[in-house]
């Protein structure tokens, strides 16, 4: 069985169809990039994935569970348990420091355990800033927090939507070995992005248009 | 880690890390507390301040021989209709003899009373001048100081004798007031001039050494009373006195007595209201401060969401907030009202007042119930941000 599957899925507002019919399987440990141009229904489609939407038609299939027929509450729980989010724009609570950032998730998920949110940070190298508020972090700080964050309830399936799209190169690279290192350790990645250099370092790219998927590419140069 | 110290390291790292918004809404719930517990310090201390206010007023309760009694109202029955009234409800006694003289001819009233005892009875007496300090001095009413056209440190000579009281109309009859064998003449300083706005005014107040030097000895007139009690403990110390049958006829000022209820009734209720309507405009602050952060925080409502919180969690956070922020609130204002309270009984009334811990943890749980009333609405509204939707764009 397939971790994620997505058949025939589509989301309906009004006349526009945000996305038609798309049809997807992600397998276990797989890093899948997707790509397409601005309105193409990528960030849609992340969302059903991530449970924080539901589809208008078809089926989602999460570890066999069909979560296009869940509630909201289900749907909550299921992100909780299965799913690593991370921003474009990082959301990180600007209150709090960012190894209470990475306890935020913890707390919500089980229990907020201080030792393993620090082994987090010091995964993504930010031990030293754990006791720093995002607005005393850098931007790509900020991300890797943000990355800190999804992985220290080590989910089933890592969602990122535009993850390097406010970062300069340097970060970028930082960011992408991070995915690297989780790809290594058998985290399920799905990337979006505009930047090819970001959709190569993953094993398949999926590209849509118009709510379709237009194209899939195998990337054989897997690093 | 508990999950119970998470959640209170997140809320009060909301409250103390983004300290403006809140602050706005900790100042409402302060100065609301602080008026909650300021009034209720003076809506209960107001009955004693009053109480005292009023015996300031002037006696309450008077005595007179009752019509049986012969004797007229002496020292030591007096003295007996004293001991039916515990002596630490009496504020003040005076008693007063009220005899006839004669100034160059003029009749004119003295009366003799303790003058200790006037200043608790009468409070209100104004003088001009000194109150007499010894035997000799006198104070002498306004109108009669114009009469007789005299003012401080001037000396009066009185005379008294039966026959010149009993002839006023004839003084001639009595051609040499100094052949008079019974004349007694004494002369008087006056210390100070009597303004009273009453009848007081034209009297000549002196000791009762002093009357009775001029006059020679004798029952008391009436007796002024001054005694701090509610008005059924009055009543039960007139009937007490009047079914012994000493010889007393014993009276309330009734204006006093029940004007004291009337205005105590209408302060605490006009205090209750200005209460209520201070607590709601702090509820309408802090529902509005609180609507207003919970818009402002939609990004973060719905990242929470995101991470794995239900509705119920976000809900419970933000009550929590709201009412850390109203205990917090709640503890300046009891100490903050004990200080309004205490201004407030210093300038209006005159005495201080102690500070009842018992109103510390009443404040605090009553602000943290009307915090809690007004966050209601704008945190039921936490429920309605959709993560997808606020997580989207910038
Ligand atoms: N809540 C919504 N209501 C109506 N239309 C929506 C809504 N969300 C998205 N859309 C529309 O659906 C289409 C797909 O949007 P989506 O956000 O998935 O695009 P995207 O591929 O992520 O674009 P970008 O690269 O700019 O982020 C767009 O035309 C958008 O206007
Ligand atoms: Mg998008």
């Amino acid at each position: 069985m397939s971790l994620l599957e997505l058949k025939d899925v589509s989301k309906i507002y009004g006349p526009l169809k945000a996305l038609d019919k798309v049809s997807l399987t992600v397998e276990e440990g797989e890093w899948v990039a997707i790509m397409g141009p601005s309105g193409s229904g990528k960030s849609t489609m992340m969302n059903i994935i991530s449970c924080l939407d539901t589809p208008t038609e078809g089926q989602v299939l999460l570890d066999g569970v069909d979560i296009a027929k869940e509630n909201s509450k289900r749907l909550t729980e299921i992100r909780r348990d299965k799913i690593g989010l991370i921003f474009q724009q990082f959301h990180l609570v600007n209150y709090l420091t960012a190894l209470e950032n990475v306890m935020v998730a913890q707390y919500y998920h089980s229990m907020p355990d201080e030792a393993e949110a620090m082994e987090a940070l010091e995964m993504v190298g930010l031990k030293d800033r754990a006791k720093h508020l995002p607005a005393q972090l850098s931007g790509g700080e900020q991300q890797r927090v943000c990355i800190a964050r999804a992985l220290t309830n080590h989910p089933e399936i890592m969602l990122a939507d535009e993850p390097t799209g406010n970062l300069d190169e340097a970060n970028e690279n930082i960011v992408l070995d991070l995915f690297r290192q989780l790809h290594k350790a058998g985290t399920t990645l799905i990337v979006v992005t505009h930047d090819p250099e970001v959709a190569d370092v993953a094993g398949r790219t999926i590209i849509l248009e118009h709510g379709k998927i237009k194209k899939e590419v195998i990337n054989s140069k897997e690093k | 880690m508990k999950k119970r110290t998470m959640f209170f390291r997140m809320i009060t790292a909301s409250l103390i890390r983004r300290r403006s918004r809140m602050f706005i809404a900790l100042l409402a719930i302060a100065v609301g507390a602080t008026i909650l517990s300021g009034l209720t310090t003076i809506y209960y201390d107001v009955p004693r301040q009053m109480g005292e206010q009023f015996r300031n007023y002037g006696a309450n309760m008077i005595f007179m021989a009752s019509a049986l009694n012969e004797e007229g109202l002496t020292s030591d029955i007096l003295e007996q209709g004293l001991t039916q009234i515990p002596d630490s409800k009496i504020v003040g006694c005076a008693p007063y003899r009220y005899e006839t003289v004669t100034i160059n001819n003029q009749p004119v009233i003295v009366a003799g009373t303790d003058l200790q005892g006037v200043s608790k009875t009468s409070p209100y007496w104004f003088v001009d001048g000194e109150w007499p300090s010894s035997n000799g001095q006198i104070l002498i009413g306004k109108q009669i100081a114009e009469t007789l056209s005299c003012g401080i440190g001037d000396t009066l000579l009185m005379t008294y004798s039966e026959e010149a009281i009993e002839n006023p109309e004839q003084p001639d009859e009595v051609p040499d007031r100094g052949l008079n064998a019974d004349a007694v003449n004494i002369e008087f300083t006056i210390t100070g001039i009597l303004d009273t706005g009453g009848n007081e005014e034209s009297y000549i107040f002196m000791s009762l050494e002093d009357i009775s030097e001029l006059t020679g000895e004798g029952p008391y007139d009436v007796c002024e009373l001054s005694v701090s009690a509610s008005s059924e403990e009055l009543t039960g110390y007139v009937d007490n006195i009047t079914s012994r049958d000493l010889g007393i006829t014993p009276r309330l000022v009734k204006r006093v007595t029940q004007s004291e209820t009337t205005v105590l009734t209408k302060l605490q209720s006009l205090v209750f209201l200005v209460t209520i309507v201070v607590l709601m405009l702090m509820m309408i602050c802090v529902a509005t401060t609180m609507m207003a952060v919970v818009t402002e925080r939609r990004k973060e409502i719905g990242l929470r969401k995101a991470l794995g919180a239900s509705d119920r969690s976000i809900v419970v956070e933000f009550m929590g907030e709201g009412m850390m922020l109203g205990a917090v609130g709640g503890l300046i204002g009891s100490f903050m009202g004990f200080a309004f309270a205490q201004a407030v009984s210093v300038n209006v009334f005159n005495s201080t007042i102690t500070l009842r811990p018992i109103l510390v943890p009443i404040t605090i749980v009553a602000s943290v119930i009307v915090t809690g009333i007004a966050c209601l609405i704008p945190v039921r509204r936490t429920t309605e941000v959709n993560p997808a939707l606020v997580l989207k764009g910038e």
